[in-house]
């Protein structure tokens, strides 16, 4: 009698946040993996009796589209080139900020942590002047240094370190604070055992920082990756995919598709395939993590 | 920490109801008009004296950025909350027309004494009627013509501009010949759809065949534009990267290259931009042809209006239309935008007859024809662009380079294919 | 004497990264009060040769910005109450009832919150068309009823109450909604802050959605607005970065209100998980 009570109080306090998953997450994605299998396009939209189920056909296509590949290749170069990056600053700077030497500690982590909080929409039409070929505040800063100016958003080669520039520092303040519970949480006493073994400040950071922080480091790396992988918003209000599709990626060809040209099937279908790749870097993540610490 | 949140929570619940509950009753008739970019900060200065004419409609401007106007017609289409009027790029014009979201104007028209076809330039018009009914009145026009340094083709024996192709190919050889520094004759964007499609349509291209339904790029005639443009590319008459020309404005000043085919927003750009010891040096002349002095076909450009179905007050909204039809409105637009007027009685007026630059406009706009009037157009043409990097660039033969395009283009087609197959759409 | 060096080292090493990382701020502060044409200048300038409010008030007076500053309020704030209550009665939930299934259930939406948002985009859109919410705050609020996240956060923390206190209450006659409104919420405060607060910022911030759920510019939050202003306005260096520093500021300030709570309560969600 008492269980049963409990099942239903506990269900009645899931109801409402499960029927809104479930309404506006589950079935949506289910939805998503329908429309991948049919031709639903401009003309579907005008008059339904026109959408037609095509198999894998979008997929098909989609192994033959460039463009596609294109995307694959700068979404990739942006999680591996990015996402270590921004994951090695956040470490860099949470380890200093663990310093013992250090005071103030809260002015600087609120310097740190600003830009995370900051919309990424605004801030990007902040480095889009920054990165002004004439006028921006990078070149010129780089001029003292006799690096003559860069077309940062307009030549290809440099486009993706832009907005892998601008995300590292838009991101790294967020892993950072969970670097530093993570430091926190490393019992201070291994570090005196250590010393007292004569470890030297390396060492010690090599035998006992690096495994203690494996859980948070499999942590931060998956969300990095997962969040890395969605790269959107930066080209879309910097470059809109430019030059030269140099930074168009996987989200943004598929919201292309999707809501320009209204090829819902298609773009459903770049939507499913993100998400097949994003699932096996997560698991090639967690085997190998769970391979180095074995 | 309860209360307050109670209290929040109550409060943003409040206002969401209290926001979607309001609605606001004016006797007045309100009329949506979505515009992007500039357009509409600048049409709100011709709404007072409207407004003056007609006291009992209010137009109310929207402005759409251009980086989002097509998803925000499409997700307004089917979300329903498209505007009563808007403008409308003439390629977009299929799309909307065939998605059932235009009212057609026919009706309108035989009744209008200010908005008739032959009032308009040809070209122009006909690109806003799809299968024989019109869906769009032009507003404002532009087509793309041969922005060119007199100077410099003066300075190797031509003292007018090419007129055919002959003539555009020997003096850009004439040009990268006399020059000591490496310069080039002419500039034809490898990252534009533009130059291998009026090439292509110049040599009598369809373009696409079929009803439509399939890619003809790989046919005869557009394969002698295409061969035309990339010999510009091999000769080294013309850039075949974007990288060497990082600013046109520079590129154009110094003599880089000479001619450019660029449409009437750059002339405004051309005199702000090139430096005062430029002026006169350079001047505006209609496309070369393939064979005789006529000029060579451009593409229709500008936006129009068009009347969404659903719209209750279809009336005013004509009646709109009609006021920013008038040549002298269209003239005061002229002069806030520079934008090219539709009406072809605008261009009696000094304002546009004294300017030597705008003649060949007046001129192009007899010769425009729309490159291919279906929703898919605009996906197709982003592939062609995609191609012409390739045709600068590789040194695959023309074609390989078209059969490949074509198979796109099939792919693209591939439902129009199948609606005109099964008689869904009527041959 | 080597400690001292140590310490200079490392006080010029953050200054540096704090430099970095607030000037595009501070440049975008600046820029803002800047006359016009002083933003695109060479050599670049970071202060203004005399300081105006005019962007400000083009964009309060001109540019209707006010309308969007309210909308973002209302649907962030909107999106923070309701989602705040819903996932602590399920995280609640999860953490302190027995049911069956609970942990296979659980697992199950973990390993969903893989799936990208932007799958959900078409069909979401499609769905909420034909509920008529689209353009309408509620097409904003709607989908943010609920989030995986939120549940997580709020089970890992709702964990570590002490299981006594709710048996005290039961047997002092407390029924299971005056266990959770009277005991559980109060004893979560923390974590529903930092909660709140990352669903505040995440709503504020979106841009994806409300681009695509609002049509009608009267509707737009502030995000939308600025990506719309920068069509139009872009040479206007000046003027867009009036419209970005209403947009990051207010967030920004939240954010320094409740810093300490907020920077704890993600250090105790991301170290129990």
């Amino acid at each position: 009698m008492k269980k049963s009570t409990t099942q239903t109080v506990a269900w009645m306090f899931l109801a409402p946040a499960l029927s809104a998953l479930l309404i506006f997450f589950f079935i949506p994605i289910i939805a998503a993996f329908a429309l991948s299998f049919t031709d639903f396009d401009i003309y579907s939209l005008g008059n339904i009796s026109y959408l037609r189920f095509v198999g894998f056909q979008n997929y098909v296509n989609l192994v033959h589209d460039p463009l596609f590949w294109k995307a694959l290749g700068n979404t990739l170069y942006f999680v591996i080139a990015g996402g270590p990056v921004s994951v090695l600053v956040s470490l860099g700077t949470a380890l200093l900020l663990q310093s013992r030497l250090v005071k103030y500690k809260g002015v600087f982590r609120f310097f740190f942590f600003a830009p995370v909080v900051t919309t990424l929409v605004a801030v990007a039409i902040v480095w889009r002047y920054l990165y002004h070929p004439r006028f921006g505040l990078i070149n010129f800063v780089l001029s003292w240094f006799g690096i003559s100016a860069v077309d940062w958003l307009g030549d290809p080669a440099w486009a993706m370190p832009a907005m892998i520039l601008l995300a590292v520092w838009k991101n790294f303040g967020y892993n950072m604070l969970i670097f530093i519970a993570g430091l926190q949480n490393i019992p201070e006493e291994l570090y005196e055992a250590a010393r007292i073994d004569g470890a030297g400040s390396f060492q010690q950071f090599r035998t006992i920082t690096i495994p203690m922080l494996a859980p948070t480091s499999l942590f931060i790396g998956l969300t990095t990756m997962i969040g890395y992988f969605q790269f959107f918003a930066e080209p879309y209000v910097m470059t809109q995919g430019g030059p030269q599709y140099a930074t168009i990626s996987i989200v943004l060809l598929m919201y292309q598709h999707g809501f320009r040209w209204w090829s819902m099937g298609y773009s459903a279908s770049v939507a499913f395939v993100l998400f097949a790749i994003i699932l096996l870097f997560s698991i090639v993540q967690l085997r190998m993590q769970k391979g180095a610490a074995e | 920490m309860n209360i307050s949140l109670k209290n929040i929570f109550l409060s943003a619940v409040a206002a969401v109801f209290l926001l979607s509950c309001s609605s606001s009753t004016d006797e007045k008739i309100l009329i949506k008009f979505w515009t992007f970019g500039s357009e509409g900060e600048n049409v709100q200065k011709l709404l007072p004296e409207f407004e003056r004419q007609n006291p009992g409609i209010k137009i109310i401007v929207q402005q759409i950025p251009w980086i989002a106007a097509h998803e925000k017609l499409l997700t307004g289409f089917a979300g329903n909350s498209l505007p009563d009027i808007c403008q409308l790029g003439n390629t977009w014009i299929p799309e909307f027309a065939m998605l059932g979201a235009l009212e057609p104007l026919t009706k309108y028209i035989d009744s209008s004494p200010q908005i008739r076809a032959e009032k308009y330039f040809a070209g122009i018009w006909n690109s806003n009627i799809v299968d024989s009914t019109v869906y769009g009145i032009p507003w404002y026009v532009d087509t793309r013509v041969l922005f060119y340094r007199k100077d410099i083709l003066a300075a190797v024996g031509y003292t007018h501009p090419p007129k055919t192709w002959d003539e555009l190919k020997d003096v850009s050889r004439k040009i990268v010949n006399s020059g000591k520094r490496k310069r080039y004759a002419i500039f034809l964007p490898t990252n534009e759809w533009l130059p291998s499609v009026l090439f292509g349509m110049e040599a009598g291209s369809t373009l696409l065949k079929d009803n439509m339904t399939r890619g003809n790029f790989s046919g005869k005639e557009f394969k002698t534009g295409y061969d035309f443009l990339r010999s510009f590319y091999e000769e080294r008459l013309a850039p075949s990267s974007m990288m060497e020309v990082m600013n046109v404005y520079q590129g154009f000043a110094e003599g880089y290259f000479a001619m450019y085919i660029t449409g009437p927003w750059n002339i405004g750009e051309f005199e702000r931009r090139l430096p005062p010891e430029l002026k006169g040096k350079w001047g505006t002349a209609p496309l070369p042809g393939r064979t005789d002095s006529l000029p060579g076909v451009s593409l229709p450009g500008g936006s129009s209006f068009v009347i969404f179905k659903h719209s209750p007050h279809k009336e005013a909204v004509w009646k709109f239309i009609e006021y920013l039809s008038q040549p002298n409105v269209q003239l005061q637009f002229y002069q806030l935008t520079g934008n090219l007027p539709a009406q072809k009685e605008s261009w009696n007026d000094t304002l546009l007859t004294k300017n030597e630059l705008m003649q060949a406009f007046l001129t192009q706009f007899t010769v425009v024809r729309s490159p291919a009037k279906i929703p898919e157009w605009e996906q197709i043409a982003q592939k062609i662009q995609d191609f012409s990097e390739t045709a600068a660039r590789q040194t695959k033969p023309n074609t390989e380079i078209l059969k490949e395009l074509d198979s796109y283009v099939d792919q693209f087609l591939t439902k129009r294919r199948w609606l005109f197959e099964s008689g869904k759409l009527p041959k | 004497m080597k400690t001292t060096l140590k310490k200079i080292f490392l006080y010029v090493l953050l200054m540096l990264i704090s430099v970095i990382t607030f000037t595009p701020l501070l440049w975008m502060i600046s820029a803002s009060v800047m006359p016009s044409g002083d933003a695109n200048t060479f050599p670049p300038k970071f202060f203004p040769s005399t300081i105006t409010f005019e962007h400000y008030i083009t964009l309060f007076t001109r540019l209707n910005i006010g309308r969007y500053v309210f909308n973002s309020f209302l649907v962030s704030l909107g999106v923070t109450a309701l989602s705040t209550i819903i996932n602590s009665l399920a995280g609640y939930a999860f953490a302190k009832f027995r049911f069956r299934g609970r942990d296979k259930l659980f697992k199950f939406l973990i390993a969903s919150m893989i799936v990208p948002a932007q799958v959900t985009m078409l069909p979401l859109f499609l769905m909420l068309n034909k509920m008529g919410l689209v353009n309408t705050y509620w097409g904003i609020l709607v989908p943010g009823l609920a989030s995986i996240f939120g549940i997580f956060l709020i089970r890992q923390y709702a964990l570590s109450l002490p299981e006594s206190l709710i048996e005290a209450a039961k047997i002092d006659g407390a029924t299971e909604i005056e266990i959770y409104w009277r005991i559980i919420l109060p004893l979560t405060k923390p974590i529903l802050v930092t909660l709140g607060l990352f669903t505040f910022m995440g709503t504020w911030n979106d841009f994806l959605w409300p681009l695509i759920i609002m049509t009608d510019d009267a509707m737009y939050t502030l995000p939308v607005a600025v990506g719309n202003l920068m069509g139009e306005h872009a040479p206007d260096t000046e003027l867009m970065m009036a419209g970005s520093v209403l947009t990051v500021l207010p967030i920004l300030l939240v954010f320094l209100f409740v810093q300490k709570q907020y920077i704890k309560g993600i250090m105790a969600g991301s170290v129990k998980g």
